[in-house]
């Protein structure tokens, strides 16, 4: 059986007998347990090679961001296994919505995997589709006002960006039909690639526009960013380390993948000044928006808007050294700003509230998780050794190559962003404990594990992740 | 000097059919209603009534007050008679060009607000301002449709289009279709038919026409009671001479006479299916309220432009 | 390519879909909102039936199938129901006046032509004027979606916003399945969404308006 089968059967399993099982604890096992799999499957596939067919495809892209797709959701699932022991002892979550909740995990994972692996446009699609709307159901689980208010936004913003999104796979496909024939073929990314440089380039400029609003959409970026701090805030916290962490990235990754389109076809537009205004636009909006939050988990919502407008940023910027950047950015913000989710859950269950202003002196009280906390804050600020100093340098210096001035909106939005983490964590992490916490028996293993792959990142990259990195940079073009 | 005979027939046509088809719209939607309702004949008992009455003018009215009736009348009768109705070689037919068809009925409507507005009295001065306030939304409407046809036919002579439509090169065409459901809602408006206009009230809340014209007595009054009849089987006519022409005598010779009369037969009978449709329409439907009738005319001013778009879209292509 | 009267009647579906995205942009009261869209769908269903018989293109007729059945009768009658049982006030409150809607859309639609026209010289004639409609099509469904504040004529603005995606779908030749199957199952689905929405909307508070579900902010307090 190939490893891509297990890959995606796996979740898919996982949910009809998630959807089934009523006990809370099991199902919180099994959830770990499915995701194990699921990463072990997906690690197979260093070794295991996958032959293409007309659906699913494996190459240098994907591979990573399948790995660090099913990493993630298997330390996600640890944290939500002690994260939901807390909610249902103080009566947030009923059995009957838990059991809701486990099934929709396995499933987004599903859909999500499905997206990252599918080697057709259409299919590609409609797995983004589903993972919005597991989503969705999840953000609106506790059912009060403002969550439900948050998943009706991010439900309306989500399908609006997705509808505009279809109208751009269909342009593509109106854009192929001519020279690839009529069929599935001619929405095949394989087929898509090889004929990109004989495509109509008119059509492939307007798809791209549609395809970068849609998913952009999804991705967060600055102006279409408006569902993103309340989905973030008002769901359970696993779900905000999953959005953030993943969700975002594979909608940033479908943009990717129509953006190489656009690079082999040598007279379409180059995207990579839209690509450069939106970015830059999140970036310095998010980093002057988070002086004003008063919610934590919005606070880091804010943050990821920021870090996907940088990763946007990069790609924008092109050429090698700027795409190497935007890939290691996607893929370390995801473990770091999942593990500040990690964090911020506990943070929230300790001092019982998730106002900023209601939470002090963590790392006296639980020093384990504020000095953890603070941590994640320093890693996500872009300080050395970790690893998005790596990134945002690698950035900086490619963007300093290219073209000077487009370094100020990068270092004020960054300078800014830095300002705001410091000043909140500040008051959040130091000082007088609140006035009333709880003990903790949380584990904190995932948020740690982590912080370690980060700081390794930070001082020492393996050599096949440069080397994939490297080979996917030259696919994405400048 | 067949076509100068046939120009007066078409003359004095329009002059003598124009109280017949109010009346039987009356008549119509009386019946509709299950009432009895005067005779289709009723409008000429009427303005005769009215005609042999002496007519009572405000003290401080001026020359505008006192001419207007004969000028409104005099040019919707103008307008009326350049329509082709029955045959397309006649003599005045050379000056029937849409653009100056809106031109003399903007005119009327001018005049006739003026004279509104004249005697200074409350309700004349809303009538007016109503009129106007239609005016302004339906004017750019009707030339937006006259536009669409005359980027398709290349023309704005009636006589033209008319020809044109028959020779049956047109086929399905939704900005024709569009142009013409837009310009029967102008149409709606400028002879006030409800539901802009309700041509039998006198409530001041909802009139316009009729507030506009409630200075006028006696001759004058029947002369505008007549213009506006005028007015009403021109928009019958013109709709049918540009989307239903067929029938329509092409030329008047000796032998032609036989062709004329069907011409003539045909025309009678499109003239009463209009005024039909007018009054199943207006049976079915309530009169708007006055603030609304500026999104219905928008509505006619949206659909005249959809179908320049249409049209713009099919030919460049 | 289509030619003479298939051109004609193709226009003729696809146009009255433009138009009636008008007719819902124009109609304040929500059981018109729901008529004009069942009419829509309709249109849709007339549209991709012939674009099947025209292109010799038999899936065609699933989608017309589809598009019947489920958009021009269980919707609407669906909407119908909730808008009944909920007692939901019938005149719709509009963010913008009607006529600077009319306005606006106008003005999307010159755009799209604009967009669509110069670009696709290579195809037929019809591909790309049904683009250019169904793009139309679709930003009218979007400032439907913004210009209404009512929850039920946003949901017809995003649903008539889909009818433009399948607009487009059919007009393409040779369209694989799998997208108009996807975009039914995605209507399905984001109909079931909805449907739970209006029912948890409906337990909590008494109006479907989005409007009052606005009061709560992280940031205003």
């Amino acid at each position: 059986m190939s490893p891509l089968a297990v890959i995606l059967g796996l979740p898919l399993l996982g949910a009809a007998v998630l959807a089934l099982l009523p006990w809370h604890r099991a199902s919180a096992r099994l959830n770990m347990l499915a995701s194990l799999a699921t990463l072990a499957a997906a690690l197979s596939l260093f070794v295991v090679p996958v032959e293409a067919n007309l659906f699913f495809f494996i190459d240098d892209f994907n591979i990573y961001l399948v790995v660090l797709t099913s990493f993630v959701s298997f330390t996600t699932a640890w944290f939500s296994a002690s994260y939901i022991d807390h909610e249902v002892a103080i009566g947030r979550f009923t059995p009957a919505a838990l059991r809701f909740y486990h099934a929709m995990y396995q499933l987004l994972m599903f859909a999500m995997l499905v997206a990252l692996t599918a080697n057709n446009i259409g299919l590609m699609w409609v797995a983004i589709e589903t993972a919005t709307l597991t989503t969705v159901l999840m953000v609106s689980l506790y059912r009060t006002r403002e969550s439900l208010e948050a998943a009706w936004k991010y439900f309306i913003l989500g399908s609006v960006g997705i509808a505009l999104a279809l109208f751009g796979t269909i342009l593509i496909y109106f854009a192929a039909q001519p020279t690839v024939g009529e069929g599935i073929d001619a929405l095949a990314w394989e087929t898509l690639l090889a004929a990109a440089p004989r495509l109509d380039p008119n059509v492939l400029n307007l798809a791209f526009v549609f395809l970068l609003v849609g998913y952009g959409t999804k991705v967060g970026l600055a102006p279409l960013h408006a569902w993103l701090p309340d989905a973030h805030a008002e769901g359970p916290t696993p779900i905000s380390a999953v959005l953030s962490g993943l969700l975002l990235n594979v909608a940033l990754y479908a943009v990717l993948r129509f953006k190489m389109l656009l690079a082999a076809n040598g007279a379409a537009i180059a995207p990579g000044r839209l690509l450069i205004a939106m970015g830059s636009s999140s970036l310095l909006l998010a980093g002057f928006m988070l002086y004003r939050r008063r919610d934590i988990k919005r606070f880091f919502a804010y943050s990821s808007i920021e870090h996907m407008g940088i990763s946007a940023f990069a790609f924008g910027v092109g050429g090698p050294l700027a795409n190497f950047a935007g890939l290691l950015h996607m893929a370390l913000h995801s473990l770091t700003k999942s593990a500040i989710f990690f964090a911020v859950g506990h943070v929230a269950q300790a001092a019982g509230t998730q106002k900023i202003a209601e939470i002090s002196g963590l790392t006296r009280s639980h020093p384990w998780l504020g000095w953890g906390l603070v941590l994640g804050v320093v890693a996500i600020a872009g300080l050395p050794p970790l690893g998005l100093f790596m990134s945002e340098f690698l950035l900086l210096t490619a963007v300093m190559g290219r073209d000077p001035w487009l370094a100020v909106p990068l270092v004020v939005g960054l300078g800014v962003a830095f300002g705001a983490l410091a000043m909140r964590t500040h008051g959040i992490a130091f000082g007088e404990p609140g006035r009333e916490t709880r003990p903790l028996t949380a584990s904190l293993v995932p948020m740690y594990l982590h912080f370690g792959l980060v700081f390794l990142a930070g001082v020492w990259l393996p050599g096949p992740l440069v080397g994939w990195f490297q080979a996917v940079a030259a696919l994405l073009g400048g | 000097m067949l076509s100068f005979l046939l120009q007066l027939v078409q003359l004095l046509l329009v002059l003598l059919l124009a109280p017949l088809l109010t009346g039987f719209v009356r008549t119509l939607k009386a019946r509709l209603v299950g009432r009895r309702g005067p005779s289709p004949a009723q409008p000429y008992r009427d303005l005769w009534r009215l005609l042999r009455k002496e007519a009572v003018v405000a003290e401080n009215a001026s020359w505008v007050f006192r001419s207007a009736p004969s000028l409104v009348f005099a040019l919707s009768w103008l307008a009326a008679a350049l329509v082709p109705t029955f045959a397309l070689d006649l003599p005045l037919l050379r000056a029937a060009d849409l653009i100056a068809l809106v031109a003399i009925l903007g005119s009327a409507r001018f005049l006739q607000a003026l004279a509104g507005m004249d005697v200074g009295t409350s309700f004349g001065g809303i009538g007016s301002s109503r009129e106007m306030m239609i005016a302004s939304l339906a004017e750019p409407a009707i030339l937006l449709v006259i536009f669409t046809i005359s980027l398709f036919i290349h023309s704005t002579m009636l006589p033209h289009i008319a020809g044109f439509v028959l020779a049956g090169e047109v086929g399905i065409r939704v900005s024709l279709g569009l142009a013409l459901i837009a310009l029967i809602m102008v149409a709606i408006a400028e002879t006030g038919r409800i539901p802009v206009d309700n041509p039998a009230t006198h409530l001041e809340l909802t009139m316009v026409h009729e507030a506009m014209v409630l200075e006028y007595s006696g001759r004058h009054l029947a002369l505008i009671e007549a213009g506006q009849m005028v007015r009403l089987l021109f928009f019958v006519s013109l709709i049918a001479a540009i989307f239903a022409p067929w029938g329509i005598a092409e030329a008047s010779t000796a032998e032609g006479v036989g062709l004329v009369g069907i011409g003539l037969a045909l025309y009678l009978g499109k003239v009463f299916a209009g005024g039909l449709l007018l009054a199943l329409f207006e049976t079915g439907i309530a009169k708007m309220r006055v603030f609304r009738v500026s999104e219905f005319l928008a509505g006619a001013l949206l659909l005249s432009l959809l179908a320049t778009i249409f049209l713009y879209v099919s030919q460049s292509l | 390519m289509l030619r003479g009267l298939e051109f004609d009647i193709a226009h003729l579906f696809s146009s009255s879909v433009l138009i009636l995205s008008f007719g819902l942009l124009y109609q304040r009261r929500l059981f018109g909102v729901l008529q004009i869209y069942a009419l829509q769908a309709l249109a849709v269903a007339c549209a991709a039936a012939w674009q099947a018989y025209a292109q010799a293109y038999p899936q065609l007729y699933v989608t017309a199938a589809i598009a019947l059945v489920f958009k021009a009768i269980v919707i609407p009658v669906a909407f119908h129901h909730i808008v009944l049982r909920l007692h939901i006030h019938r005149e719709i409150e509009t963010v913008v006046g009607v006529n600077m809607t009319l306005l606006f859309g106008v003005a999307l639609v010159a755009l799209s032509i604009l967009l669509v026209l110069p670009m696709t010289t290579t195809s037929g004639n019809l591909t790309r004027e049904n683009l250019a409609l169904a793009l139309s099509v679709l930003l009218l469904g979007l400032l439907m979606m913004i210009s209404r504040r009512n929850a039920v004529s946003q949901v017809i603005g995003f649903l008539s916003l889909e009818n433009g995606l399948i607009l487009a779908a059919i007009g393409v030749k040779g369209m694989p399945f799998v997208v108009e199957m996807s975009v039914a199952f995605s209507v399905l689905v984001a109909f079931i969404v909805f449907g739970m929405f209006f029912f948890r909307i409906r337990e909590r508070f008494d109006t479907l308006d989005v409007h009052y579900l606005e009061a709560f902010r992280g940031e205003r307090h």
